[in-house]
């Protein structure tokens, strides 16, 4: 990580969101990841994403855990509120802001390190909970800033850079989170951010746990022949199942598709994830479907892209707990203090 | 044995999960309403059912609340305890027991009068179901106890009307076994005993309360809004209490909806990240735990600590090692909570001795944890937690506001030139705070790795010192911010008693007992840590302190040592910490035997 701040320099020529905004405006610090890497593409799609939507960025809340993938929340959004939390742990600090404060836009990036293996616990737990967030697993197959072990995701059989294979079961985020009950799941490339962009969107969108798995290459440690998670295998076998396009609240949805082969989601702040291309006999919004498809492509070795399962009907923490409209955080003392006479009042009943 | 009015103290041993907890309750609360000072420690066993439990109470009308470990009379109602029963009563004490089937002989001491009141023959007679006829044993035998301590019947009958007021027949039920009980008890033997009651007038301004709930009462007065957690014994019931106390209090009157959320976590680590990240966007929030709970959340503190992060954090103490036993109490916390995670840390710690002290000092963690932006330790234990102790009423000031810290509003951010979180603008080591989604300009970026005063990631050693130095500075700062020390001087005292927590009504029992033997003491009772001036000058002033807690190490001498300085030579060890709540007569024998052996 850095403190090199990135110089904002705001070219006149530069094209303005609805809130008159750049995309410059939408930038963070300098990263300071290899040349090349995956992560920092993904930062460039989160950055496209935000300042298409016309978000404000100070509203939003960027949180990580510990590992590359975790610094980059750095390198976007410099007017949002950062934390850099412990190894594995974002997710419950995230539940607790979330819970503290729902207004809050929540984005939260994580690896295969950080999810997979020492906070596999939390993310199962913040899927199950639903917490209202995007969460945004850039996975890599390794570990990079030890240098070079292998991650939970790594594929039997795939090698490390210096030979050694793999020989443990690998565990996919995507097929965990529809195990789990997530509402929302989808895959992505680092390298796809036409694919990205949308699916980030209505991500932030959704009401509930967005959970996103990109595989984002490693360049330094991961990106050799003998790795499933490099720029070339994943290019050769992604599959891309289901485009989603993603439709803001005030737009009108066109019907440019063919009977059978679309099919419209309304999200809970009223805009539209518009699937296209589906593959023959797909539905985004059946769990095990989904979960079956992926597998079956799995089986030969291909890695199944886009949104892939979309709840309609997803309830998250707040829902659940039927919490007053608004932040918790900022409701007055006297609205949660009953006072004096009630204390008087409720002793009666410790006589 | 000669008359003993509103002194004595008794036991009843049963099984649990077999409604004696209801039957305890009733006689608590009867001899508390009789105006009569009383206290009750519930000794229970780490199982739902069929496991031996006690239920001890002890009426002193001079209002000491110690455990006392001798009995002036049993009730032993769990054939698998008897012997162990029988060797606690004191000699010219009485044992009553289940004469459905007869005693050992084994059992039968010279020195002790046997009460044999057929409970169970009477209970299966009168009522039908096995379910019944085991939970009406258990009030019958409150019925037979009324009658020998001399109980008055309208107080038993009102307090059984009040509890079963919407469920008819089990108030049926319930009159008619406490009916059988106490007829039998009458008719046969000579009632009431020379240990009895007699109506007092010395309970009216007070009232019988688990620190638990007490300290559930204090976060909700305190305005906490998130509670994260994760079942553990014995603090399970602070979140349980939070929440009935929020349904109550903090529902929209209209809607329903709720004014908190109570989050469950997977484990203790994420418990504390939730509080950490609840704060941080400016929430109260608290965790409720125990040792072992702490011990997993040494991460979370850490960069709590570090990051400046407020979290309170009720560490309800009970005995370790590892899980030691979950249901018996110690002091064994105190190290662990003052110095909590990995690298150089110090924490601000709040040592309730009651109830009413838990409730006063859950609320001041809060104002604690913002102003100081850190963790705070509200560090009580399972005595004070899970037994009903009698306290003066509680009392709430209407005009408390609650002490946010240095939190930048929307205005202030919009006013300021520019904003650095770590900064140390006022001079206290207390920099200011700025929470998300208010300002462009109020964001940074918060971390446990290395930062500078500005917010910025650093791996330069000066400005990761300044940072760490700074924070030393303001927690060293609220050594003036936490409750004072509890004082009483003793005139023509030369030594002192310190000590912390629950021991305190040991303490002072035993000081009035050496009093009679000619032992002065000065007494003082931390109640807060950093330790403040108060604490060094009591200490520097004697050559002796006795230093009395419950923890096999010593730890609170040891934090007195590490934090005052204060010489090993000075500070006389009185520990006990077996798991039972510390008695009088555990800090006058090692008092005592500090002093004869310096002779």
């Amino acid at each position: 990580m850095t403190y090199i701040a990135k110089p904002k320099v705001h070219h006149p020529s530069l094209k303005k969101n609805e809130i008159g905004l750049t995309r410059r405006d939408y930038e963070g610090a300098i990263t300071t990841l290899c040349a090349g890497c995956g992560h920092d593409s993904i930062t460039a799609a989160v950055i496209q994403a935000f300042w298409e939507l016309s978000i404000p960025p100070h509203k939003v809340a960027k949180l990580s855990g510990i590992g590359c993938s975790s610094k980059t929340p750095a390198y976007f959004l410099r007017e949002a509120h950062g934390f850099n939390s412990v190894h594995g742990r974002m997710p419950a600090v995230a539940t607790g802001a979330n819970a503290a404060n729902s207004d809050l836009i929540m984005i939260g990036v994580s690896g295969d390190g950080d999810s997979l293996s020492i906070g596999l616990g939390q993310l199962c737990h913040a899927i199950r909970r639903n917490v209202n967030m995007l969460y945004m697993l850039e996975n890599n197959g390794v570990y990079g800033l030890t240098k070079g072990q292998f991650s939970a995701s790594a594929d039997p059989g795939s090698t490390a850079k210096k030979g050694e294979a793999n020989t443990m079961q690998a565990i996919d985020g995507a097929l965990l989170a529809l195990t789990l009950g997530a509402t929302f799941v989808a895959r992505s490339f680092s390298g796809d951010k036409a694919q990205l962009v949308p699916i980030i969107q209505a991500g932030l969108a959704h009401r509930g746990f967005a959970f996103i798995d990109i595989i984002s290459p490693c360049v330094t440690f991961n990106d050799h022949d003998g790795s499933t998670k490099s720029y070339a295998y994943t290019r050769e076998h992604k599959v891309e199942v289901v485009q989603a396009d993603f439709v803001p609240p005030a737009e009108e949805i066109s019907a440019d598709y063919q009977e059978g082969s679309a099919k419209n989601v309304m999200m809970h702040d009223g805009s539209w994830v518009k699937f296209r291309k589906l593959a023959k006999d797909y539905d985004p919004t059946n769990r095990d479907s989904a979960y079956a498809h992926i597998r079956e492509h799995q089986r030969k070795g291909e890695v199944v892209t886009g949104l892939l399962y979309l709840s309609p009907d997803s309830k998250d923490v707040h829902d659940q707990n039927d919490t007053v409209p608004g932040a918790l955080y900022n409701l007055p003392h006297a609205q949660l203090c009953p006072g004096n006479d009630a204390l008087q009042k409720l002793q009666q009943q410790f006589r | 044995m000669s008359s003993r009015v509103n002194d004595f103290a008794f036991k009843i041993a049963t099984a649990n999960g077999t409604g004696s907890a209801s039957a305890n309750g009733l006689i608590m609360q009867a001899i508390f309403r009789m105006g009569v000072p009383v206290t009750g420690k519930n000794v229970f066993p780490s199982n739902i059912q069929g496991l031996p439990t006690w239920y001890e109470i002890r009426v002193s009308k001079d209002g000491y609340t110690a455990r006392t470990p001798t009995f002036d009379l049993m009730l032993a109602l769990n054939a698998a305890t008897y012997a162990k029963d029988v060797a606690e009563v004191r000699s010219g004490g009485y044992l009553m027991f289940d004469s459905s089937w007869p005693l050992d002989d084994k059992l039968m001491r010279p020195d002790v009068t046997y009460l044999g009141v057929p409970l169970a023959e009477m209970c299966n007679a009168t009522f039908k179901g096995v379910r019944e006829r085991i939970l009406m044993k258990n009030i019958a035998y409150a019925g037979a106890l009324a009658a020998l301590i001399g109980m008055d019947t309208e107080i038993i009958s009102a307090l059984t009307k009040e509890k079963y007021a919407a469920k008819k027949p089990l108030l049926e039920s319930n009159e008619k076994a406490i009916a059988l009980g106490y007829d039998y008890a009458k008719a046969h033997f000579p009632c009431p005993l020379p240990i009895h009651l007699e109506k007092m007038d010395a309970t009216k301004d007070s009232i019988l309360i688990d620190g638990n709930t007490a300290a559930a009462l204090g976060a909700v007065y305190a305005g906490a809004t998130v509670g994260a957690w994760y079942p553990i014994t014995p603090a399970t019931s602070v979140m349980e209490a939070f929440k009935s106390f929020c349904m109550k209090y903090r529902r929209d009157p209209e809607t329903k909806q709720k004014k908190f959320a109570i989050l469950q976590a997977e484990d203790e680590l994420a418990a504390l990240g939730m509080v950490i990240g609840a704060s941080w966007a400016g929430a109260r929030a608290f965790t409720p735990t125990a040792g072992p709970g702490i011990s997993l959340m040494n991460e979370f503190i850490g960069l709590a600590y570090y990051a400046e992060i407020p979290a309170v954090i009720v560490d309800v103490q009970r005995t370790g090692p590892s899980t030691g036993m979950p249901t018996r109490t110690q002091q064994g916390d105190l190290m662990m909570c003052a110095y909590a995670s990995h690298g150089d840390t110090r924490h601000i710690c709040l040592y309730p001795s009651d109830p009413r002290e838990a409730f006063e000092m859950a609320t001041k963690a809060f104002d604690l944890a913002e102003r100081f932006q850190t963790p705070v330790f509200l560090v009580s234990d399972l005595d004070i937690g899970m037994n009903d102790w009698m306290v003066p009423k509680l009392t709430w000031d209407d005009n408390y506001k609650p002490d946010r810290g240095k939190v930048l509003s929307a205005e202030d951010l919009e006013k300021a030139k520019n904003f650095y979180r770590y900064l140390d603008v006022d001079g206290d080591g207390i920099p200011q705070r700025s929470l998300p989604g208010v300002h462009p300009k109020g964001a940074y970026f918060t971390r446990g790795s290395g930062h500078n005063k500005l917010g910025g990631y650093t791996e330069d050693g000066d400005e990761y010192q300044e940072v760490l130095d700074r924070i030393a500075r303001k927690v060293q700062g609220a050594a003036k911010a936490v409750p004072a020390p509890f004082m009483r001087p003793t005139p023509g005292a030369t030594m002192g008693l310190v000590t912390v927590g629950g021991c305190h009504a040991a303490c002072m029992e035993a000081m009035d007992l050496l009093a009679k033997d000619g032992i002065k003491l000065n007494y003082l009772r931390v109640r807060g840590f950093p330790f403040g001036d108060e604490v060094r000058q009591f200490l520097d002033q004697h050559e002796v302190n006795f230093v009395v807690e419950q923890n096999r190490d010593a730890q609170l001498r040891s934090l007195l040592m590490l934090d005052l300085g204060t010489h090993l030579e000075k500070l006389e060890s009185v520990r006990y910490y077996a798991g039972f709540p510390m008695s009088a007569h555990h800090v006058i024998s090692g008092v005592k035997a500090k002093l004869e052996k310096a002779a």
